[in-house]
């Protein structure tokens, strides 16, 4: 009854949607087309999808694109020029047809595909590529792309070479250079460059940006706005995809973002089918668990994600900043023993089992086991030892006070606080129990909840921070995004954002080893490189880490074509390829805003 | 007598409850904090006083605890019968942390090791729910009490001074109670957090959030003191005071004051109540004392949490303790306010239980 209810609710808050019209013709393959033909299950096409996000998007801009979000939803709406495969982890063609590389590795030349249109109808060509990197490798743009596209500091350039030949030049050999390309959305010169020339690019294609004026590669486009409450995006009619039978994909009619704050409203309405596909966390997973078969969807542990969560200290110089009680604390932090100490304490397994439900494994080093390319699986993983820590910190010079807490050798007590989000319950909850662990060592430990951006701002600016618990996720399962973090002066070195640098021996060895991987084109001897960095950050721990949660999603049983990834946008990567199951369009269409 | 029959039928629970509350490190069969990571989110125990034969057992025994828990899943548990352990009270226990100097304590309540007792379950990191409730009650009811003394002790000041003194003095007085009533506390006190220093150790925002929900709570209390006071200063034995050359602070303390007791002390029992519930809605929030010392609000806090609201009922319990607790401070309320009446003066006689509240 209450399933009822809630369809007739859904009816009710649709019908204006519904007034928008039909969803445009599926136009048929001309021969002149240099088609993608796609290997998989042939769908059936129709229907509508219903994703969820936690805010609304900020932009479907994907020169300025920053928030999760946006690029979900941008994700779907843009395509770029050689692909990598969430599900392979491997680059494949996409705009790009074929692609050849001098013997040098400088010289990238990339074969364009012919005859395709842009979802609005235009053709696409190599001028457009030109435009698109033109616009990223602008200073005054201040894409947040344009970091990545270069190399050893210095950009890219690109040349036409014919209307759909376009070189590119590195300044420098570098390692899996096609990896670049991926995710560099190719924008449609014809809509941009006058904003471009105007200098007006940045603000160009808000929300508030009709329909009819943004266009892209993806296989969706932009159709509606509703701040607050959903972004709905429809079929490309032009896409350059097809199934084996030449069908033009994607097969689903549309794709409608709904905006659901909290993780818990959002399980709430997966349970009740307003939502076709969700992404949980290990507690909520064991909640959806049980009604699988009573409300006909399926749920998918995929295993560890790229994600490492890891608890650090506040390394950086703050002699220009006026923060002594910090600055006195670092004494501690500094040494290495001290910071091994503490992660000797952390019960990590108890972490994987009481916060994750199982659902996440412990990890010492920055690479998780979804990293299978990459992974170093020589790193020590010791089981947590209340007795090594203890004779660490002895050998740093800490002892036991007489009512049990550690003092250092000036005998102050020693006392840290962690901050944490209380947004992620699952990082707070890996504070309390750090909290637990050091205080049996004596350490008393202070766990601070404080907003996400209050954090990050002691982090990045003003340093007035002790310790804190976050977590990165590596963009890519390559090393090379990585720099960022692990080098002295990267834009991610986190626990010492002011080390220009390297201060310690291990860092002068790391930041050598991630600089000499990016120019070493070799598979196996990179991956000897990445190994002793593994190494070196699972010895001298400058960031403590802790565990990776497992990617755990979930999805209606009358979707198909689902290949989950334990990447971002876990079921939705290969959104052209997905489709509902025969007897379910009619009904779905019955609800949706599609139908006729 | 029957009156004061039901002023005790509400003040010896309560006293009990504050006792138990009081000596939570006795009362209490573990730390509050220690964690049982074996044993997280584990049912409440069943006491048996007959085994499975029907035998009696004087001296009663909880079952072992089957973990359940696949390597992962949320936890499962079952009895385990074959295992008992016999509840043992009045028992000394050697306590201390890891590589520190072992202190002994007493507890009212344990089971022999390895057996554990969790007779209203644990959290989410194996915390038996009974010590925290106990240590929690610490927290939450005397900062209620606390804060309750410090909005009535306001109260009687500032009341009683604009209801004696009147005119300019009375003004500026009740403006600012309304002013008071008007601002919007949960807000101002995330501003607050926000300013605080992060390492604000338990004692520190214990003491805090007594100050700032008694200071939120004076402005009502005042107005009925000033009303008190206003009457009470006509008075023949106040006019007379005052013709013998009395200063205003003698009368004020005297004469004046006494006549506002009875209100204030029905006051009290019903402040005690909100000031309660105010501690466990910031708590509830985040904004009370920390993890890992608990309080009622902070462990309710878990349920904000869908899963766990869904699934584990004895999370509510530091919610449900609210309730007969609310119910006979406010009974006790209620008996109060029946024997003001009778024996109080006419105009504090027209202070009926009906009138009190809606001034409250």
């Amino acid at each position: 009854m209450r399933f009822r209810l809630a369809h007739a609710l859904l009816v009710v808050t649709l019908l204006p949607v519904t007034a928008l019209g039909d969803s445009p013709v599926r136009q048929a393959v001309r021969p002149e087309e240099d088609i993608l033909v796609m290997p998989g299950a042939i769908g059936q096409p129709g229907g509508r999808l219903v994703a969820s996000l936690h805010t609304d998007p900020k932009t479907l801009n994907p020169v300025t694109v920053v928030d999760l979000p946006s690029k979900e939803v941008i994700a779907l709406l843009s395509a770029d020029l050689i692909h990598i495969n969430l599900y392979t982890q491997r680059t494949e063609p996409a705009l790009a047809k074929s692609w050849n590389v001098s013997p040098d590795g400088k010289r990238y030349t990339l074969e364009m595909r012919k005859g395709i249109l842009f979802s609005d109808g235009h053709p696409f060509d190599a001028d457009d590529v030109v435009f698109s990197f033109k616009v990223y490798l602008d200073d005054k743009v201040h894409s947040p792309q344009r970091d990545l596209l270069q190399v050893g500091g210095k950009p890219i350039q690109v040349r036409k070479l014919g209307p759909y030949r376009v070189v590119f030049d590195l300044p420098a050999p570098y390692a899996a250079a096609e990896r670049l390309f991926d995710s560099v959305s190719i924008l449609p010169r014809h809509l941009l460059e006058h904003a471009y020339e105007e200098g007006t690019i940045s603000k160009a294609w808000g929300l508030a940006t009709p329909p009819a004026e943004i266009a892209g590669l993806g296989p969706f486009r932009f159709k509606q706005y509703l701040p607050g409450q959903q972004i709905v995006l429809e079929r490309n009619p032009f896409y350059w995809k097809a199934d084996a039978r030449k069908n033009r994909l994607p097969y689903l009619d549309e794709v409608a973002f709904l905006v659901v704050p909290t993780e818990d409203a959002e399980v709430i309405r997966f349970q009740a089918g307003d939502v076709d596909v969700i992404k949980v966390n290990p507690e909520n997973y064991s909640a959806l668990e049980g009604n699988q078969h009573a409300r006909d969807y399926s749920l998918y542990d995929l295993g560890a994600g790229f994600e490492y969560d890891f608890l650090f200290f506040n390394l950086n110089d703050l002699s220009a900043k006026q923060l002594p009680e910090i600055g006195r604390k670092q004494e501690w932090f500094r040494r290495t023993e001290f910071r091994q100490a503490v992660s000797a304490a952390i019960d990590r397994e108890a972490i994987v089992r009481l916060v994750y439900q199982g659902r996440a494994t412990p990890l010492w080093d920055q690479v998780t086991p979804a990293n299978k390319l990459w992974i170093n699986p020589a790193i020590q993983q010791p089981l947590r030892s209340l007795e090594r820590a203890a004779a660490l910190l002895r050998t740093a010079g800490f002892s036991r006070g007489a009512d049990g807490t550690l003092v250092d050798v000036h005998g102050s007590p020693v006392e840290f606080s962690i901050l944490t989000n209380p947004s992620n319950t699952q990082r707070t909850k890996i504070a309390t129990i750090i909290q637990d662990d050091l205080g049996q060592l004596g350490i008393k430990v202070h766990v601070v909840p404080l907003e996400f951006q209050a954090i990050m701002t002691r982090v990045f600016d003003s340093y007035d921070y002790e310790a804190s618990i976050l977590g990165l996720v590596s963009g890519d399962a390559d090393p090379n995004p990585e720099i960022n973090v692990w080098t002295s002066g990267g834009g991610t070195h986190l626990w010492a954002q002011t080390e220009t640098r390297p201060l310690a021996p291990w860092q002068t060895e790391v930041d050598a080893l991630m600089q000499r991987q990016t120019t070493v084109l070799d598979y196996r001897k990179r991956k000897q490189i990445y190994d002793r960095v593994q190494e070196l950050v699972a010895t001298y721990d400058p960031v403590i880490c802790v565990v990776s949660p497992n990617i755990l999603v979930g999805a209606k049983n009358s979707l198909a074509g689902l290949k989950p990834s334990v990447m971002r946008n876990y079921l939705l990567w290969d959104a052209e390829q997905l489709f509902w199951r025969r007897e379910t369009v009619g009904r779905r269409q019955a609800v949706g805003p599609s139908s006729h | 007598m029957m009156r004061n029959k039901k002023i005790w039928f509400a003040a010896m629970p309560l006293a009990l409850v504050h006792i138990l509350v009081l000596g939570a490190r006795f009362f209490a069969p573990y730390d509050p904090a220690q964690q049982h990571r074996d044993a997280p989110f584990a049912p409440p125990m069943r006491i048996h006083f007959l085994d499975a034969r029907g035998k009696f057992h004087l001296r009663p025994y909880v079952c072992a605890r089957l973990n359940q828990t696949t390597s992962t899943g949320s936890p499962r548990y079952a009895e385990d019968c074959s295992h008992v352990w016999p509840l043992r009270f009045l028992v000394s226990q050697e306590a201390g942390v890891f590589g520190a100097a072992p202190g002994t304590t007493w507890h009212f309540l344990a089971v022999d090791a390895p057996g554990q007792v969790f007779l209203l379950g644990t959290d989410d990191y194996g915390r038996d729910q009974l010590s925290r409730l106990l240590h929690g009650g610490q927290v939450s009811l005397f900062a209620g009490l606390l804060a309750t003394g410090l909005s009535l002790g306001l109260a009687m000041v500032l009341g009683g001074a604009a209801g004696y003194f009147g005119s300019w003095l009375d003004d500026g007085i009740m403006r600012v109670a309304e002013v008071f009533m008007a601002l919007p506390w949960i807000y101002l006190l995330f501003a607050l957090r926000a300013f605080l220093p992060l390492n604000v150790g338990a004692r520190q925002s214990f003491f805090l959030l007594v100050s700032v929900i008694g200071l939120a709570g004076w402005a009502r209390p005042s107005r009925l003191v000033r009303g008190v006071v206003l009457s009470a200063k006509q008075r023949d034995f106040v006019r007379a005071a005052r013709g013998f050359g009395a200063s205003s602070v003698y009368i004020l303390r005297r004469h004046v004051l006494p006549e506002t007791y009875a209100v204030v002390l029905t006051q009290a029992a019903l402040l005690i109540s909100q000031c309660i519930l105010a501690e466990v809605t910031l708590s509830f929030l985040g904004l009370g004392v920390g993890e890992p010392v608990p309080s009622w609000g902070n462990m309710l806090a878990a349920l904000q949490k869908y899963y766990v609201l869904e699934n584990y009922w004895w999370m509510l319990v530091s919610g449900l303790v609210l309730v007969p607790i609310f119910i006979l401070y406010h009974l006790l309320a209620d008996a109060l306010q029946a024997r003001i009446k009778p024996s109080g003066s006419p105009e504090m006689s027209s202070l009926t239980p009906q009138r009190l509240r809606v001034a409250i």
